[in-house]
């Protein structure tokens, strides 16, 4: 009896989803056309397209405003390497085992931070992820404080060649970066997704239209508990050595992420991907400068905060409607033309 | 008539301002009841104590039969208790539709497909439905109090609370919203509305309570109630104890 008719893609979606495959298939095909240095690069931006994300999830629609997410990017990499020195597991599997035992030790973890709020998570987060790093430098057959490297045997076993392994990690990363985002766009686009973004723009009402909040809260962290330990496994794939200072810093793990979330659009699926970009392309045209790059970027994210609250992208959206993922539902009435946006 | 919801000796503080002392109050099954006060009398706290965002600290709510006082908001809003806020609170990056597809689907417990053309008729009702595709954040103030409404009838409400939808309309505007409150009414949805706006409160309302200094000081016919001592003085200025 369905009357009307709702539509997910508008132009400007019809246009972005293109461009998006486009891009998708150059970005494939980069081991083809770029050198060394290029695919390391490329591999770390989708490491933190994908973290951004993932934080964009649980601070911009959750309203989970973490600073301790390298909690679980640093237990990503160590159940990583326990996994192959301990158990002999091949590293690209460890990645996906990683990444469930991070979620399950993410709620009882979730159980002792939401008993905090506001400010006081924020602090709550980062003090567990003190408590990992700390833990992590007992570990003493995983090289206590001081760290360890991957064994050369599981290296040369995940590909033969240095190149053939290059290939592999590039590979994987985009293929993670990928699976993520599309699993946050599945989720927005459920039902689910429509309680996030409402919760997003308003706690009180969306508890008062029917939402469990909190429920759904404890879903998103974990989740994202689960994806960002994949991703942070990857990454200490990628650099082949872990110590407990690399694998929890708050600053490589959750500054930068915030900083990439801010400036590119919280609480806006494309956000992080813009503020991705903005983030590689100041860091590799500035880092020369030494300090002052650091200094550069703390007030392009004060200018940020100031002029455009929303980041680049919630300025777009503003001014122009746009949105490059079919997220919305736009009703289309039967006897009518669909009412104008 | 058996209640739908009852306040029972209701109390709530604020630090050293008392908002409800020893509440006692009955909504009949089918019934309106109209509710005036000065501000600061209490009267959103209590649809607040009702709705659970805010917890009194003594006495109980029941709906239905069943004590609620503990409930979550959310399972309130689903057993049927649905509410407007005062100050209009859309879900602003999202359009219309969907401020209205959400409290379809979670305050109903229906699933997404099955909603979308209950929500087209209700927005329809409501006057939206030529913005149902705009963001939320952008209504004027109107559509914004039309949209808390639209939102409110969208969880399939068995008791509405309706927290000043009235203020800042036009004489006209206020006569369709009055119209839909009345079919919406006519439905069988019980309704407490708190109003400034007396003479659109008084064309709907079987009866009228008045709150002040956190209690109920006259309940009864609206116009026996509106025309009362108590009343004339506090809408006078002089406080009720002077």
């Amino acid at each position: 009896m369905s009357e009307h008719r709702v539509e997910h893609a508008t132009r400007s979606s019809q246009v972005g989803v293109a461009l998006i495959a486009v891009t998708l298939i150059a970005l494939a095909l980069a081991p083809f056309w770029g050198d060394r240095q290029t695919l390391r690069l490329l591999a770390e931006v989708y490491a933190f397209v994908a973290l951004a994300s993932l934080w964009n999830l649980l601070a911009g629609y959750a309203g989970l405003v973490s600073v301790g997410q390298q909690a679980f990017v640093g237990l990503g990499g160590y159940l990583l390497f326990a996994l192959v020195i301990m158990f002999d597991v091949h590293p690209v599997l460890a990645i996906f085992i990683a990444g469930p035992v991070a979620a399950i030790i993410a709620i009882p973890v979730a159980a002792l931070t939401f008993r905090l709020r506001g400010a006081y998570f924020a602090i709550g987060t980062w003090v567990v992820a003190e408590v990992f790093r700390l833990l992590a430098s007992q570990v003493s057959v995983l090289g206590g404080g001081s760290g360890i490297s991957l064994p050369a045997a599981a290296v040369i076993a995940m590909a033969p060649t240095r190149q053939a392994r290059e290939f592999a990690i590039y590979w994987l990363a985009l293929a993670l970066a990928v699976i993520v985002l599309v699993a946050i766009v599945v989720l927005l686009r459920s039902r689910h997704g429509l309680a996030l973004t409402a919760i997003r723009d308003n706690e009180t009402a969306a508890q008062s239209n029917g939402i469990g909040v909190v429920r759904i809260k404890y879903i998103v962290y974990v989740l994202v508990a689960f994806g960002t330990a994949m991703i942070g496994a990857l990454i200490f794939l990628q650099k082949l050595r872990i110590s407990p200072d690399t694998a929890f810093s708050v600053n490589d793990w959750t500054a930068f992420v915030i900083f990439i979330t801010v400036i590119g659009g919280i609480g806006r699926i494309e956000g992080p991907i813009i503020g991705t970009i903005i983030f590689f392309v100041m860091r590799q045209t500035l880092s020369d400068l030494g300090s002052m790059y650091l200094l550069i970027m703390g007030a392009v994210a004060i200018v940020v905060m100031l002029w455009a609250p929303k980041g680049v992208w919630g300025l777009i959206v503003e001014r122009y409607g746009w949105q490059a993922l079919p997220l919305q539902r736009r009703l289309v009435l039967k006897d009518k033309s669909r009412p104008d946006a | 008539m058996a209640s739908i919801l009852s306040l029972e000796n209701i109390s709530k503080r604020f630090g050293a301002v008392v908002v409800a002392d020893g509440i006692d109050l009955a909504l009949d099954q089918g019934e309106a009841l109209g509710i005036i006060g000065p501000n600061g009398a209490g009267k959103t706290t209590l649809f607040g104590m009702a709705t659970g965002t805010v917890t009194p600290d003594a006495g109980r709510i029941v709906y239905d039969g069943a004590d609620i006082t503990r409930l979550a908001p959310e399972r309130r809003c689903r057993l049927g208790l649905a509410r407007s806020f005062q100050i209009p609170q859309p879900f602003s990056g999202m359009t219309v539709f969907e401020n209205v597809v959400v409290a379809a689907a979670f305050g109903a417990g229906e699933s997404e497909r099955a909603v979308y053309d209950r929500c087209a008729d209700l927005l329809d009702r409501c006057g939206l439905i030529d913005k149902a595709n705009k963001r939320a954040g952008g209504l004027t103030l109107l559509d914004r109090k039309r949209l808390e409404l639209a939102r409110a009838l969208a969880t399939k409400p068995r008791v509405l609370l309706l927290d000043e939808v009235a203020g800042g309309l036009t004489e006209h505007e206020c006569g369709t919203l009055v119209e839909l409150i009345k079919t919406v009414r006519a439905g069988g949805v019980s309704i407490i509305w708190i109003e400034h706006v007396v003479h659109a409160l008084l064309a709907v309302v079987d009866r009228l309570a008045v709150l002040h200094g956190g209690k109920i000081i006259a309940s009864g016919d609206p116009h026996t109630v509106i025309r009362s001592p108590q009343v004339e003085e506090i809408y006078m200025g002089i406080a009720a104890d002077a």
